[in-house]
């Protein structure tokens, strides 16, 4: 593997990031999955380093769930974000900083219609302005959130608390990183580091101590891919999906994956609960399963946030392996407490507990 | 005897280059050749054998060579040419060094450029150490061994035909012709090196359109065993003992395919070259769609440019095999002579 390689990819792909004054634009599901990381990537930003976030309380779903389930044609979802964009307009921002890898990839597809096709703008602007009197313009710059913590990584890096590395052996921690799909697969130059070869979360990786693992099944779907997933008889589809990309990783022995896209997250991480169950096997080392973290979580590690109020917890795979690694001081007591102590019930079967 | 003073200057010294100067000269023309490298030859002098004959491709060298040996031309290496203007009937022929030549006619053989193999991010080249390109595995064929970054002989070698080819995502829409005939011709040669390495071929169609290229291409089948999939590969990636996992589809028999080999061969395609594409912008050639020289007429002015007094050779009008580039180099100097001497 050649290095030097990858770079010259990458420096065909170096999108402009914006530096300052984002419209925020929350997930769907995310707050509900993984409920620290958006709120550790708000954080961050106002408080560590005193950036402009906006968010605006009528923002809505991008419809994109629908609109990969042939639910919601395409000239509603473009009005849908169209709107997003009156709201980013009206609010006086240029910036927009997407939460969601499956909106990132809505936007990215109609900005990329709009300019093929200048007709389905004018029809788009007519249809919001009938339904909403707004007006709307198209995002100066347009990042996912990564691209913005990839942006800082580098101070990131520099508050470190924690290293990416295995305390007992002083070895760089092993890493998966997964992209998502819609990220850049669609459109490459939206994606820091493109589509084949990202960097986006492996330069997280890198400037944080560990080790990127590349692995044959690398840019292999995650096992959601809507369809997939959101019909019922077609479940056992998207598991295959998942074991395939667990089994061809396994031989790596990563010490977790790092995801950009909610529905990656959320399939790498239950799915192994779900192939364990249906077949006892795990993929990670010791009879373990291979913890699966968010960006911002993995972070929030690095900066020394408590991992229990990163939201650690509320994977499905558990993540003391990998704290134990890093050297994370935790108490188990404090992990299903609320924010004022109190006791929460404690899941039962939770792997890696 | 043509008049010695009248004067041509051919850019490009690949085979039309030579051979068209070569020719002029020998008419009697005063030929000034110019060519960016420092040496003659273009990418022919870089490879082991040619089809369909497997000749050596030093015996098409050494011709051509013959063939510039004029007291009436003029050879001036390392020297790129970078605009060309007509004035009061003549040419004026700059080059990168700020100097200025004149000429009666010009010729631009200014050939083709190999496919940037790492342009197809997917493949891993310039990435995966064993994934190469087919002029890499000529140079081996040069060296006389092929092998792997490890030092090892492969076992498994499998090559990707229509790289930068019929490839919409890359922008080229045309077939480069000569890559499926030189993947039959490699695979050939590779099985004769390692007798034991089995070798594979993932094409899209086989383009076996010329002399002799069928009989090759059954001959890599019925005697040396090579298996031709149809199919492209989709993504190329190394497993974790470093060797090459490829996945593609086999349309015949409808199925997906996943196999580890040792050597990936990518079959780069022909595209306008740097240089001649400058030119083009910088002097008021016309180009065509797939970026080459664009002809005066495509069935009898292939020769011709739209200005008058300036013809193309070869190569940078389109791809073409060696046989095709000396008779399109011969045809035009036939032009330029009609042209000097007014008989158009």
């Amino acid at each position: 593997m050649n290095k030097e390689g990858k770079r010259r990819i990458w420096s065909d792909y170096q999108k402009e990031i914006a530096d300052d004054h984002f419209f925020y634009v929350r997930s769907c599901i995310r707050q509900s999955f993984f409920p620290g990381s958006e709120q550790f990537f708000l954080n961050f930003l106002r408080n560590d380093l005193r950036k402009d976030v906006y968010e605006n309380p009528s923002h809505t779903t991008c419809t994109g769930i629908g609109y990969h389930s042939d639910i919601v044609p395409l000239p509603t979802i473009m009005t849908v974000v169209a709107r997003h964009f009156a709201l980013m307009k009206e609010s006086g921002y240029k910036n927009i900083a997407i939460s969601c890898v499956t909106s990132f990839g809505i936007y990215a597809e109609i900005i990329e219609t709009w300019k093929h096709f200048p007709e389905e703008l004018a029809k788009t602007r007519d249809y919001l302005y009938r339904a909403t009197g707004r007006e709307f313009d198209i995002p100066e710059n347009m990042a996912h959130t990564s691209d913005i913590i990839y942006k800082f990584r580098n101070e990131i890096a520099a508050k470190a608390k924690n290293k990416l590395i295995n305390r007992e052996t002083g070895e760089p921690l092993r890493i998966v990183e997964h992209i998502g799909c819609h990220y850049s697969k669609m459109f490459p130059k939206y994606g820091v580091g493109g589509a084949e070869f990202p960097n986006v979360l492996g330069g997280m990786v890198e400037a944080w101590g560990g080790k990127v693992i590349d692995y044959p099944e690398r840019r292999h779907c995650c096992g959601f891919g809507f369809r997939q997933y959101l019909i019922q008889a077609n479940r056992g589809y998207s598991l295959s999906n998942t074991a395939k990309k667990f089994s061809s990783m396994s031989p790596y022995k990563p010490d977790m994956v790092l995801t950009n896209c909610p529905g990656c997250n959320m399939f790498m991480d239950k799915w192994q609960y779900t192939m364990k169950e249906m077949e006892g096997t795990v993929y990670g080392v010791n009879g373990e399963s291979i913890p699966v973290l968010t960006y911002e979580e993995l972070a929030g590690l690095v900066l020394g946030y408590n991992p229990w109020n990163l939201g650690l917890q509320f994977h499905m795979v558990q993540s003391e392996p990998l704290l134990k690694k890093i050297g994370i001081e935790y108490d188990p007591e404090d992990k299903f407490k609320t924010k004022d102590g109190k006791q929460m019930p404690i899941p039962i079967d939770l792997i890696n507990a | 005897m043509h008049n010695l003073k009248k004067q041509v200057i051919v850019v490009g010294g690949g085979v039309a280059g030579m051979e068209s100067a070569g020719l002029l000269a020998r008419e009697g023309y005063a030929v000034t050749l110019f060519e960016k490298e420092t040496y003659t030859g273009g990418h022919t002098s870089h490879w082991y054998h040619l089809f369909p004959d497997r000749r050596e491709s030093r015996d098409i060298i050494k011709f051509l060579e013959e063939r510039i040996d004029n007291s009436n031309l003029n050879l001036l290496t390392g020297l790129k040419v970078t605009t060309i203007t007509k004035k009061h009937g003549f040419f004026l022929v700059y080059t990168e060094d700020g100097n200025e030549f004149k000429a009666d006619a010009v010729i631009l053989s200014t050939g083709f450029d190999l496919f940037n193999s790492s342009r197809k991010e997917e493949y891993g080249y310039g990435i995966y150490d064993n994934v190469i390109s087919s002029a890499d595995l000529e140079t081996m064929f040069r060296a006389g061994e092929i092998k792997l970054a490890n030092g090892k002989a492969p076992e498994t070698v499998g090559f990707v035909h229509c790289v930068g080819s019929r490839d919409e995502k890359v922008g080229n829409l045309y077939c480069s012709k000569l890559c499926c005939v030189t993947a039959v011709k490699q695979a050939i040669e590779v099985r004769e090196h390692l007798q034991d390495t089995k070798v594979f071929c993932f094409y899209m169609d086989m383009r076996m359109g010329g002399a002799y290229y069928e009989e090759l291409y059954r001959e890599a089948q019925e005697q040396w065993n090579v298996s031709f999939i149809r199919g492209k590969v989709s993504e190329v990636s190394e497993d974790i003992d470093n060797r090459l996992v490829i996945k593609s589809e086999d349309t015949l028999a409808g199925k997906p395919l996943k196999i580890h080999l040792d050597m990936l061969v990518l079959m780069a395609g022909m595209e306008m070259s740097e240089g001649g594409a400058k030119i083009a912008a910088a002097s008021g050639l016309h180009t065509g769609q797939n970026r080459f020289f664009a002809s005066a007429d495509h069935h009898y002015g292939s020769n011709k440019s739209n200005v008058k007094g300036i013809f193309y050779a070869g190569t940078c009008t389109m791809p073409m095999n060696i046989t095709e580039t000396i008779s399109h180099a011969r045809a035009a100097v036939s032009d330029v002579i009609d042209y000097l001497e007014d008989r158009n």
